[in-house]
């Protein structure tokens, strides 16, 4: 399957990977509604890590496995893989135990307190491309055919 | 190929995914005591708050047994298995025959003998849907509950009662709650919370006397002499592997059905999982029940591909608990209070008044246990490097930062996981992911 993965000399430090996925996420998809307007806030799903004031840094994201740790600790069958390979978090159906958050050994889940739900990488279901591999100025984001590492 | 399981709960179904990756023509038949369809079973406590509608407490998504082809029988109890004859019988009198068996029947609560309880009504268990059910069933009659058992069941039981606004007592015989999984900070934390929320939470003592007249209750004595005043008793001391029905059958059972890195039995073609086996415990090797349900479902998948023919091997239960109280998250995992501390490094940070609480424990220069409370954002990082066995040595000063991520480990390690491929050797968790 498809999958994200990161060149970290390519990356600047930029947070352009989390605006867009935070946006992607939005109710609007405009930027500027998403961060100024809508009621809340999506939770970027990639994670840019920094040490240095900068100088490393890197964007982490879900690495949609092929025996994903995530699916197998959730309670309450939220998570899924579906016939293409992708993991997803069926958001009606989780209640915000974090067993995800605890397997998952590449910090891919995050934790949207206000809401009490998890949320992950969904590989964006409305677009060809994630938004996230989209919006990287130095294409430090590659979105290619390859196995989860 | 004609596959028996029994129990279908969450170590079936990863033995169910498992088995149809590698054999869509054979029969799978499940057998459950139960009436429902798999479900979260520790969601039973938020449907008995009202945290969740029934709906929610469906773990498969809707048309699972038909796609998967599974001859399902609810209801039905396997009271016996003849490892001989190769077959399995029913209550009702019926045998099903096999050719691979899956003992997947999970734990059955322990109730100890408790003076007085013989003729009493409203004593309980807090495993089942249908214990939920019929808690919530008398609801409104119940005024005030006392809990046996502080440990991870009790305290959910607790926590449901509370939130249908029921006055709750905790009794528990340890000097904290969640003694197992939590080490003395941590388990003081949850208490204060559980306090704070009206929670009663008795330590260092225990009920020897449930008190009232014919099948009423009014209270329960406790070793030191107290009298609590209440109506309903949750016994919540702990689950047993359910595997009393195996008399006869030859099949070893310890602590809980023994099994191999292939969830293997001492019998030929009968297989066990979940937390009615046995397996190796991922440090030591040693056979330990980890009846959690992330590992029920690892040990189900083993199971299933080794019936189907495959090869996976178990690399080993690792404790590991997620449990949220009162908005208070909690994350524990592998090693979180060892019985030596010489041979282990410890690192703390606390800040109790704010519910926030950090520990990691290495042992020779590899993490091997982690405690969070309250900020356990990524708590799965941890759990990776315990099983990867990361020489933590250049690492460890980081280990305490509250946003501690990769970016503290080294390069290698980062390319590893995330660069595309070419640009990095792979690492040991590829070449066993290969194949699947
Ligand atoms: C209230 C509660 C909260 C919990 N919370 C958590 C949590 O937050 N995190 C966590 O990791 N774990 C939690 N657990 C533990 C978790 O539920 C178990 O580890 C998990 O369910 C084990 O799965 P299993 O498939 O081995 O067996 P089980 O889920 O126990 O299922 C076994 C099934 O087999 C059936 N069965 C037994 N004997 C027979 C027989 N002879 N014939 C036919 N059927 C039979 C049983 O009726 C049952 O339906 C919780 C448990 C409870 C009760
Ligand atoms: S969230 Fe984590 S465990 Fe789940 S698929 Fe993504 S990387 Fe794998
Ligand atoms: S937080 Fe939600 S998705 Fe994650 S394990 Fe719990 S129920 Fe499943």
């Amino acid at each position: 399957m498809k999958r994200i993965y990161s060149i970290e000399d390519a990356c600047i430090g930029c947070h352009l990977c989390e605006v867009a996925c935070i946006t992607e996420h939005s109710l609007s998809k405009d930027p500027v509604k998403a961060f100024l307007h809508e009621a809340e806030r999506p939770i970027s799903r990639c994670t840019v890590e920094e040490w240095d004031d900068g100088v490393v840094s890197i964007s982490t994201n879900c690495r949609h496995c092929d025996e994903p740790d995530c699916l197998r600790a959730c309670i309450s069958g939220a998570i899924r893989k579906n016939a293409q390979g992708v993991v997803r978090i069926d958001t009606e159906q989780c209640v915000g135990c974090w067993s995800c958050v605890m397997a998952c050994p590449y910090g891919a889940v995050q934790r949207n307190l206000k809401r009490k739900k998890a949320n992950k990488c969904d590989l964006c279901p409305d677009r060809q491309t994630p938004a996230c591999v989209e919006a990287c100025p130095n294409r430090a984001l590659v979105y290619r055919e390859g196995s989860q590492k | 190929m004609n596959y028996v399981i029994v129990g279908n709960s969450v170590a079936a179904v990863g033995a169910i995914r498992a088995i149809r990756t590698l054999d869509q023509q054979g029969t799978i038949t499940v057998i459950s005591r139960e009436r429902h369809n798999a479900y979260g079973r520790p969601l039973i406590s938020y449907l008995l708050g009202g945290v969740i509608t029934e709906k929610r407490m469906a773990y498969l998504p809707e048309g699972f047994y038909e796609e998967q082809r599974i001859n399902l029988l609810l209801n039905s109890e396997v009271v016996a298995v003849d490892s001989a004859g190769k077959k399995v019988r029913l209550a009702a009198g019926e045998c099903v025959p096999y050719d691979k068996l899956l003992l997947a029947t999970g734990g059955d609560p322990f109730v100890p003998p408790i003076e007085g309880m013989a003729d009493k009504d409203r004593i309980f268990t807090f495993t089942t849907w249908d214990d939920a059910a019929k808690l919530k069933g008398i609801a409104a009659d119940i005024n005030r509950a006392v809990v046996i058992g502080g440990g991870l069941i009790g305290l959910k039981a607790a926590e449901g009662l509370n939130l249908i606004d029921k006055c709750v007592t905790v009794v528990e015989l340890a000097d904290r709650v969640l003694s197992s999984a939590f080490d003395r900070p941590a388990g003081k934390i949850v208490a204060r919370k559980m306090k704070a929320n009206g929670i009663d939470v008795i330590t260092e003592d225990t009920v020897v006397r449930i008190e009232g007249e014919g099948g009423v209750i009014s209270g329960v004595t406790l070793k030191s002499g107290d009298f609590i005043p209440c109506d309903t008793v949750i016994v919540a001391i702990g689950v047993r592997p359910a595997a009393s029905f195996l008399k006869g059958s030859g099949v070893e059972v310890n602590r809980g059905i023994v099994v191999d890195n292939s969830m293997r039995t001492s019998v030929e073609d009968v297989y066990a999982a979940g937390d009615v086996a046995e397996a190796a415990d991922f440090f030591s090797g040693d056979k330990n029940p980890m009846p959690i349900w992330p590992d029920a479902y690892i040990q189900g998948d083993i199971a299933g591909t080794a019936m189907a023919g495959g090869s996976k091997e178990y690399e080993g239960g690792l404790a590991m608990n997620s449990i949220e109280f009162f908005k208070v998250s909690t994350i524990s995992m592998g090693v979180t209070n060892p019985r030596d501390p010489s041979e282990y490094e410890i690192h703390t940070y606390q800040d109790i008044q704010n519910y926030q609480y950090r520990k990691i424990v290495l042992q020779a220069n590899r993490l091997v246990g982690a405690v969070l409370v309250g900020n356990v954002d990524r708590a799965g990082i941890f759990s990776g490097l315990i099983r990867e066995k990361i020489d933590m040595t250049p690492y460890k000063e980081s280990l305490m930062l509250p946003d501690f991520g990769f970016i503290n480990l080294s390069r290698d390690i980062r390319n590893r996981l995330f660069a595309p491929q070419g640009k990095a050797a792979d690492s040991g968790r590829a070449e066993r992911a290969a194949g699947h």
